[in-house]
Parts: structure tokens; C-alpha cells; sequence
């Protein structure tokens, strides 16, 4: 009803395997860059901005640098805030040390510093896997929070133990208003999401879901295990590592070791289980969903008791809620939101002429 | 010398509190081939009840009993909503279920019973044994001792169980393949909720242990993930295994607080035995007592 795809075909190899083979996606990706380019700058406040939509976009990229990880190459990891802290870790010295760094370039390295260590603490991949990997990488998250938190060069020896990020200075611009924030926000998971997009379509991605599905089967046809394994735990420490350095610049300003705490990475896991396991838009979703519960629930008893209720009890009525709804979305939709959107999707397609 | 006999001894029994921990994750594992994210998170909902129980007005005599049953109900509950649904599915899928059941067991104990640190008095006080003191010349705490002690008994109580008795040959029956359980008659159902049970008994168990010296409070649930380099460093399959992988971690993590710790500015506890479980993976993937995991295509 709503839409129609009769008509369009693809001719050639290259055509069919597109990221948006329907003119209805394309047209409805022009829509999402629309507004997210132009509508959202111009109409939406600052705070709106600064507490829901910049922390959305990053958080939206660690999970998608985790579900890399957990979704398409099933390798469970528990230490995304671990990589994360390296990311802005890294960042921040970065730029502290290096004259004339651009900052761009100081969040890629740091990307890339991430993933060195993430290739460190994924090499037990090789002969381990679910729960004894999910050990593993608590050693990770463990141990690199450990660290920051114990050599004072790594904090330009701050005596309460945080930092504080510089200024994002791009072409001589510096960035310091919630607009310009979210605008660099937005381009960096913008390419990244494509990046991710593309290598889940292609070889790489297959090979990742090949060893996800059956590792030993995916060896016996080739597959360098090493080489797959390694590339996923370097790709996925990448985006958390570049998200780590946004969470630092663009959205908190102010970090401790400490705020790259587990909490967080279970946080991250629950994004990507009830955003969709193995799907580019499942972050996206599950992101959104985690860090409105919160403010929802928060609403709804402000209408129910007419007041603030204790943060204690609404943080432990949300504790519950994420578990209760991870395991429901394990028993009976293990793709997540994202799926559900597919099904919807389907049904308007046919709607209302069910068959 | 007699300090590090010291450090040694109170490393080996606090080994013997993590080995009561993982205890129950080994129990689940054997039985159901499910690893228990949740166990950590039961400890503390059980032991929470337990002292809230106490607050209520009942004594201590009464007040275990309603933990148990509580415990057991617990155990039924989870296997009727959670397990039974996903029967069959894969072991990842089956952990992140039970990382979500950690989730909704520690906001019902907080929301239940408050976030407020209680403290838990068993009448064992966590000081040094006097004779102990007086003859052999080193400090062991008392509570510590009765913690070791109660390990022993629940590793060998359980261990004559699985090998000796028919439950026992059932539940390993079950981990080993489930259909094929179920074919030859072996009720698949009660099994698993004997063990759910039994789990959130030791549980308690574990959490009295843990309360009694440190306060029951939610830094519980991290204590209880400590249990999880135990289990790898040990085997998930064996009970024995459990033992001496707590010992090995209580031993190294004090070692390296007491005699590394003041070098790099202390918190080394947090992190070593995981670091030091990686490192027995790469050695050996099943654990010193573990089965050999053998995968085919």
C-alpha cells in the first residue's frame, strides 16, 4: 500500500548488491540526511542537542563498533568502555602533546590506538570463545581502567584524577557551540556508519559471519581465522575508541577512568541486543531506546505520583526493565528492534491486502 | 617470614570464599550446560533477602528457612520463564540471557528490600583465632576458617552427589546432551529445576559468607564476577576444579596486593585475576580439571 518495489531491477552485479537497491530507501535516506543535516541544527534547543541526540549519536557508534564484534562476528566482549577510555585517553593526550595535531586526526589515531590494544586483548580469541572470551575481556576492561587511573602522565598528572578536554579546533574553527558539536558528531558516525555498512555487505563481513555462524567450518573453507577474528576485534576497538574520544570532547567535557566503568559496557551490550544482533541499524535503535527509558520512565511517574520519585528506585525499576527485556527479546526476537522494524516494514508493504 | 605465611594463609581461605561462589556456576553448568552470568547476582539477592527477612522481625532460625524456599522459588521461576523457552538455543544466546536475569534479580533485591549496606552478624567474628595465634605464630581470621571449612564440605557433599547418586548421573546426563537425556526418560524438567534450586541455595550459602565479612551490600555482585577467573582457571566442569582455582586466585591476588601493590599504588585485587585467568586460557582453554572441548563441524 504504502510503498511498492514492482519495477525496479537490478542489470548488473554491482547494482544488486547496493547498500539501498529501492528508490523508497534511498528517498527515505535522503530524508533521515535531511534532517539530521539541516532540520535538526535549526530547530532543535541546545539542551535537546547536548543531553539526548549528541550522546545518542555516540553511544550509536560504540554499539555499532560492538555489534562488529558480538553481531556479525560473535565474538562476546564485555570491555567496550575499556576501548572507549583508551579513545579518549588517547585523544586527550594527543592533542596535549602534540603541537598542532588537528583534531580530526587526533580522533583517528586514537581510533587507531584503540584497536592496537583491542588486537592485544582480542589474541585470546583465537582458542577461546563465549563466556571464556567474555572473561577475557573483562580482564581488558579491568586492567585499562586500572592503568588510567594509576599513572598520573596519562592524566597530565591532574591531582583529582579527571581531565578535561581542549577545544575541537577544526581549520582554525573552534567548535563550542552544541550545533557545531553535534555537526562533527554527526559526519564522523555518518562515515563511520557507512564504512561499517559496507564492509558488513562485503567480504569482510561475510567472512566475519561466517566464523560467527561456525568457526571451525568457516577455517576449513579458508578462512584465515586469525586474520578475521583479529580484523573484527581491531574494528570494533576503532569505534569504540573514536566514540570514547567524542564522549570526551563533544558530550561530557569532564572524565574520570572511573566513567568508563563496566555499568557502561553492559550498558553498550544491552544497545546492541535489544537494537538488533548483526544489523547496522540496530544501534541506532537500541541507543535510542536505552537512553530514553530513563527520561520516559522518569515522566511517567511524575503523572502517576505527581512527584520526583527516589532516584534509587527508578534506577533499580530501570535495571529491571533492561533485563526483563533483554530476555524477552532473546526468547521470542533475537534481531532486536531492528527487526521489528523489518516485520513493519513487510506488513505496510502488504497492507491491507494481507496475501 | 611469619607475615608471609600470613598473607599466604588469609590468600587461601579468602580463595576458599570465591570457590563458594563459583560453586553454583559450576553446578548450573554441569547440569544444564547454561554458565549462570546470574550467579553473582543471586548471591546477592539471596543473602539480601536473608537480612531483610531478619529486619521483619524473624530470628535467624526462621529467617533461613524463608531464604531457602524463597531461593527455590526463585530457581523454579527462572527456569519456567527464562531456560524453558530457550531450550536448544546456542550457549552465547543462552549467557546473555542470564546476564539479563543478573539485571532483574539485583533491581528486585534493590527495589524489594532497599540499596541501604546492612550488616549480617552469623556470631563468627571475622578476627584472628586465638590458638592459632598463640601456637603456629600467624593471625587467621575465624570467620575465614568457618568459610573454608563450609567450601570443603559443600565441594565434597556435591561432588559424592553428581558422582554417586542417580539425580547426579542424570544432571550430567543432561549437560551432555539434552535430547538424547530425554529420550532414555531422564525428566529434563525436574533436573533443571533441582539444580536452579540447589544453585540459589549455595548461593546463601556464599552470600552469608561474603555479608558476614564485608557487609551485605550491591559491591557484592563485582565480589561475585571475581568467581568467573576462578571458574576458568579452574574448569567449568569440575567441582574439585573450583577449589583449587579459588585458592590459586585468593593466593595471587593477595601475593601481588600485599608484596607488588605498594610499588604501583595498590588496586591490583581488581584486575589480576582476570589478567591471570587469560593467561591459563592461553595455556590451557579447559582448565586445570576441566573436560577437553572438543568441537566438530
Amino acid at each position: 500500500m504504502f510503498f511498492r518495489e514492482a519495477g525496479q531491477y537490478a542489470d548488473s552485479y554491482a547494482k544488486d548488491r547496493q547498500l539501498l537497491p529501492l528508490r523508497q530507501d534511498k528517498l527515505g535516506m535522503m530524508v533521515v540526511l535531511a534532517i539530521g543535516f539541516i532540520a535538526t541544527p535549526i530547530w532543535a534547543s541546545d539542551y535537546l542537542l547536548s543531553a539526548i541526540v549528541i550522546p545518542w549519536l555516540i553511544l550509536a557508534l560504540v554499539s555499532l563498533g560492538q555489534n562488529i564484534l558480538m553481531g556479525y562476528a560473535g565474538q562476546l566482549s564485555l570491555g567496550s568502555a575499556g576501548f572507549m577510555a583508551v579513545g579518549a585517553f588517547a585523544c586527550y593526550n594527543l592533542i596535549l602533546r602534540v603541537p598542532g595535531i588537528p583534531f580530526i586526526g587526533a580522533v583517528i589515531l586514537s581510533g587507531l590506538i584503540a584497536a592496537g590494544i583491542g588486537i592485544l586483548f582480542g589474541l585470546p580469541s583465537l582458542r577461546i570463545r563465549g563466556l571464556y572470551l567474555a572473561v577475557a575481556t573483562l580482564a581488558s576492561q579491568f586492567f585499562i581502567v586500572w592503568c588510567l587511573d594509576k599513572f598520573g602522565w596519562f592524566k597530565n598528572y591532574d591531582t583529582s584524577g579527571i581531565i578535561n578536554s581542549q577545544a575541537i579546533v577544526i581549520f582554525g574553527q573552534t567548535m563550542g557551540t552544541p550545533v557545531q558539536k553535534y555537526l562533527v558528531v554527526l559526519v564522523i558516525v555518518g562515515v563511520m556508519t557507512l564504512m561499517a555498512a559496507n564492509m558488513a555487505q562485503g567480504s569482510i563481513g561475510r567472512g566475519w559471519m561466517a566464523v560467527r555462524d561456525m568457526d571451525v567450518a568457516a577455517e576449513t573453507m579458508g578462512l584465515s581465522l586469525l586474520r578475521t577474528k583479529l580484523m573484527a576485534f581491531a574494528i570494533s576497538s576503532f569505534y569504540c575508541g573514536v566514540g570514547g574520544a567524542l564522549f570526551l570532547f563533544a558530550y561530557l567535557q569532564t572524565v574520570e577512568p572511573a566513567t568508563f566503568n563496566i555499568e557502561l559496557s553492559f550498558r553498550i551490550l544491552f544497545m546492541v541486543i535489544i537494537g538488533g544482533l548483526g544489523t547496522i541499524l540496530g544501534p541506532f535503535l537500541g541507543s535510542a531506546f536505552i537512553l530514553l527509558l530513563p527520561i520516559f520512565l522518569n515522566i511517567m511517574f511524575h503523572a502517576i505520583f505527581g512527584r520526583a520519585v527516589d532516584a534509587t528506585i527508578t534506577s533499580a525499576i530501570e535495571t529491571v526493565i533492561f533485563g526483563v527485556l533483554i530476555i524477552v527479546f532473546l526468547i521470542f526476537e533475537p534481531l532486536g528492534l531492528a527487526r521489528l522494524w523489518q516485520v513493519t516494514k513487510e506488513r505496510l508493504r502488504l497492507w491491507p491486502f494481507k496475501y | 617470614m611469619n607475615f608471609f605465611f600470613e598473607v599466604l594463609v588469609g590468600g587461601l581461605l579468602s580463595g576458599l570464599m570465591y570457590s563458594l561462589v563459583a560453586l553454583g556456576f559450576v553446578l548450573i553448568y554441569k547440569a544444564s550446560a547454561v554458565f549462570n552470568f546470574a550467579q553473582g547476582a543471586m548471591v546477592f539477592f539471596a543473602v539480601l533477602s536473608f537480612v531483610g527477612f531478619m529486619e521483619l522481625g524473624l530470628n535467624f532460625w526462621l529467617a533461613l528457612p524463608v531464604t531457602i524456599a524463597l531461593m527455590v522459588c526463585v530457581g523454579i521461576v527462572t527456569e519456567r520463564l527464562v531456560l524453558r523457552p530457550l531450550v536448544g538455543q546456542s550457549e552465547d544466546t543462552l549467557l546473555m540471557a542470564t546476564i539479563g536475569l543478573a539485571f532483574v534479580f539485583e533491581g528486585v533485591a534493590q527495589l524489594a528490600w532497599g540499596v541501604n549496606v546492612r550488616g549480617l552478624d552469623l556470631g563468627i567474628a571475622d578476627q584472628p583465632m586465638e590458638w592459632i595465634a598463640d601456637n603456629a605464630d600467624i593471625l587467621v581470621s575465624q570467620l575465614d576458617l568457618v568459610a573454608g571449612l563450609v567450601a570443603g564440605i559443600m565441594v565434597i557433599v556435591l561432588s559424592l552427589i553428581f558422582s554417586k547418586t542417580k539425580v547426579g548421573r542424570g544432571l550430567r546426563a543432561v549437560a551432555d546432551d539434552n535430547a538424547a537425556a530425554l529420550s532414555i526418560g531422564i525428566p529434563l524438567k525436574q533436573i533443571l529445576i533441582v539444580v536452579w534450586a540447589t544453585a540459589g541455595v549455595v548461593a546463601l550459602v556464599a552470600g552469608m559468607m561474603w555479608g558476614a565479612r564485608s557487609g551485605v551490600q550491591f559491591a557484592l555482585v563485582g565480589v561475585a564476577l571475581k568467581a568467573m577467573p576462578v571458574l576458568i582457571i579452574g574448569g567449568f566442569t569440575s567441582v574439585p576444579g573450583v577449589i583449587v582455582g579459588g585458592l590459586i586466585v585468593g593466593v595471587a591476588e593477595k601475593m601481588a596486593e600485599v608484596f607488588v601493590g605498594p610499588f604501583v599504588g595498590g588496586g591490583i585485587e581488581g584486575w589480576l585475576p582476570y589478567v591471570l585467568a587469560v593467561f591459563f586460557l592461553l595455556v590451557r582453554p579447559e582448565g586445570l580439571f576441566g573436560e577437553k572441548i572438543i568441537r566438530r563441524v
